[in-house]
């Protein structure tokens, strides 16, 4: 457990130590990023099957901010550092088309500080700071080129996200005024002491708002179309790969499910949201040209597939239904979640490798790719076909899991949507199969060679990684990785337990400050 | 009534937000937005007639501080949601600027590349 504040440290340090390097040097910054997020990823993957709270500065919960390891936040821990280390590796030669490098994995850092540490801690407030570090950098990264639309969409973003901050932190203060505290666990036990009242629903509103609008669920999702596909394509695999699920879908089900416990308007809600973001998202990814706007809007429609696996488990749960039912309901979702930001991150890497190559993100200019850029099309036929739910690849079973969840407990009408929008999601991308990589060459259209091997390896090490994930689903694997974070959503009194037991159990040098606070 | 003003200003920053056309205009009601949510949390700490919350330990035992002072942790939230709001709404002037050097206005009914 002292480790845990590292994850948040090395990043954030590096991130002030690279603008600093030489600028006639670019290669030390490269070195320093990979170097960085390779330590992240080595830091999480020793976290693995731990459990545990860290109070910062000694100050226990409910006075101090804690960071809480457990399941769900290493699921998304390692994901985050996993992702993020493939893409600074593929960054290191794709960047260099552009200046200020040092600059780029400043803000790149920053972003993963940002989601480190929202998926860390176990405060309310903190959670916003952490959510607007991951959110600025973002909006940041989004206009790192300065061409015309990357400003306009990094504009958007910017206001739509400010406005979803602001809706969060009225919700944090409706919270702090109504029970006293900001505390997730706290918060926790007193919400389930004294029941929700209107005001408390009303933040219980503001939130779903303000995260969904950070997790781009429709009618929330208008400024993603624009700034995924404007941000270089490493930033658009971190972004549509993990920066919406660590600060817009995790934060949300965290707070939904281990603060306030989930009732059946709020499990509807999801399911609602989560199929509507499915079924809209997929119709406008089907008539899009350009690919990263295709690959972003498909990105929301499978946001959809994560929000309705979560909103069947709570539904079971809420109505006090079978917890088989509702664990793999959970199960799906949050195995859906990590497959995503595999094949998603591979899909965006694979089209930047595709822009870096000819030059153009439009389908209809390329055509005949795949014989001259072999490993670029093989990732991308993996990831499509992942994507599109092929067996056995892991897409496949994550849709399968939710929808017998949706079938089991009877949401036949949302089963039926999940099955329509994969058969969709298969034909969006032969689509882009069928016009990037088979066929003749679009006329006017140059030779082009593959990609430089620091851009093939993350490609090929994350079409690995969706021919084995399927493997997670074995008994073995399973307990270890998905059953702890099932659990976490499960149990909200061992959550709370969790982090309120350390209270105790830490010393009793604080308890004149203690009796300030609780006064 | 302070509560509604506060509920009202929140209003005021969310209309312009959606309404207007001019990117200075816009950039102006998300700061209307945020001071809104930020007057809510200090009121939220507030107490009529209280002291400011700082005290010696000698203070502390058995006297009626508690009671008589005013919150100071949502003060302390303000400072950082300030800090925090003006990081990004200098991002989002630096970005207006730029827009305005490649297109020549701020009118975002002109600055269309873009499709929803």
């Amino acid at each position: 457990m002292k480790l845990l504040p590292l994850m948040i440290a090395i990043p954030l340090s590096v991130a002030f130590i690279l603008p600093l390097l030489p600028k006639k040097r670019p290669r030390m910054a490269d070195c320093l990023a990979v170097l960085a997020t390779l330590a992240l990823l080595a830091l999480a993957a020793m976290l693995i099957g731990q459990s545990g709270v860290y109070a910062l500065g000694g100050w226990r919960p409910p006075v101090g901010i804690v960071l809480v390891l457990d399941g769900l936040s290493w699921l998304v821990l390692i994901t985050v550092a996993l992702v993020s280390f493939l893409v600074t590796v593929f960054s290191a030669r794709y960047m260099e088309q552009y200046t200020a490098r040092g600059r780029y994995y400043a803000l790149f850092m920053l972003m993963v500080a940002g989601m480190n540490g929202a998926v860390l801690t176990g405060d309310m407030f903190n959670l916003y700071v952490f959510i607007e570090v991951a959110a600025v950098a973002s909006y940041a990264l989004v206009a790192f080129g300065c061409h015309e639309e990357e400003l306009e969409a990094s504009f958007k973003y910017a206001v739509l996200g400010s406005i979803a901050s602001s809706f969060i932190l009225l919700g944090i203060a409706l919270m702090y005024c109504l029970f006293g505290t900001v505390n997730m666990a706290h918060l926790g036990q007193k919400v389930s002491a004294s029941g929700l009242n209107r005001a408390a629903i009303f933040s219980l509103v503001l939130f779903i708002a303000g995260f969904g609008l950070k997790a781009a669920l429709v009618p929330f999702h208008a400024w993603l179309p624009d700034a995924h596909p404007s941000a270089p394509a490493p930033i658009s695999a971190m972004l549509s790969g993990v920066l919406i699920k660590a600060i817009g879908v995790y934060a949300l089900i965290r707070v939904l499910f281990n603060v306030f416990g989930v009732t059946a308007q709020v499990a509807t809600a999801l399911m609602v949201l989560g199929t509507i973001s499915m079924v809209v998202a997929i119709l406008m990814a089907l008539i899009q040209w350009d690919l990263k706007r295709l690959l972003a809007y498909s990105s929301i429609s499978q946001i959809g597939y994560v929000m309705l696996g979560f909103g069947v488990g709570g539904a079971v749960l809420a109505a006090g239904g079978s917890p088989v039912i509702a664990a793999l309901g959970f199960l799906g979702a949050l195995f859906h979640l990590v497959n995503h930001a595999v094949f998603k991150s591979l899909l965006f890497l694979s089209s930047g490798a595709l822009e870096y190559a000819t030059g153009t993100r439009q389908l209809k200019e390329m055509g005949g790719l795949g014989k001259e850029m072999p490993v670029t099309a093989g990732a991308s036929l993996v990831a499509s076909l992942a994507i599109g739910g092929v067996p056995p690849l892991n897409g496949f079973f994550s849709k399968l899991i939710i929808i017998l969840a949706c079938v089991s407990s009877g949401h036949y009408g949302f089963a039926l949507a999940a099955v329509l929008v994969s058969i969709f999601t298969l034909a969006v991308y032969m689509k882009v199969q069928k016009y990037a990589f088979l066929g003749k060459p679009a006329e006017g259209r140059k030779s082009v060679h593959e990609v430089p091997a620091a851009m093939r390896i993350p490609m090929t090490l994350l079409a690995v990684l969706c021919l084995g994930m399927s493997l997670m689903l074995l008994p073995g694997p399973k307990k270890r990785v998905l059953d702890p974070a099932v659990q976490v959503l499960m149990d909200r009194d061992a959550y709370i337990q969790s982090v309120m037991g350390v209270a105790s159990a830490l010393g009793a040098g604080q308890e004149t400050d203690m009796k300030i606070a609780e006064n | 009534m302070h509560y509604f003003l506060c509920l009202l200003l929140l209003m005021v920053g969310l209309f312009g937000a959606l309404t207007q056309k001019n990117l200075i205009k816009i950039i102006l009601s998300v700061a209307i937005i945020e001071h809104a949510v930020n007057t809510f949390l200090i009121m939220v700490g507030y107490r009529h007639d209280g002291t400011a919350p700082i005290v010696d330990r000698a203070q502390v035992a058995g006297s009626s501080f508690a009671s008589g002072a005013v919150d100071p942790l949502p003060q302390a939230m303000v400072l950082t949601a300030i800090v925090i709001s003006l990081g990004v709404l200098a991002l989002m002037v630096a970005v207006a600027m730029r827009l305005y050097h490649t297109y020549g206005t701020y009118d975002i009914t002109e600055i269309r590349k873009l499709r929803g």
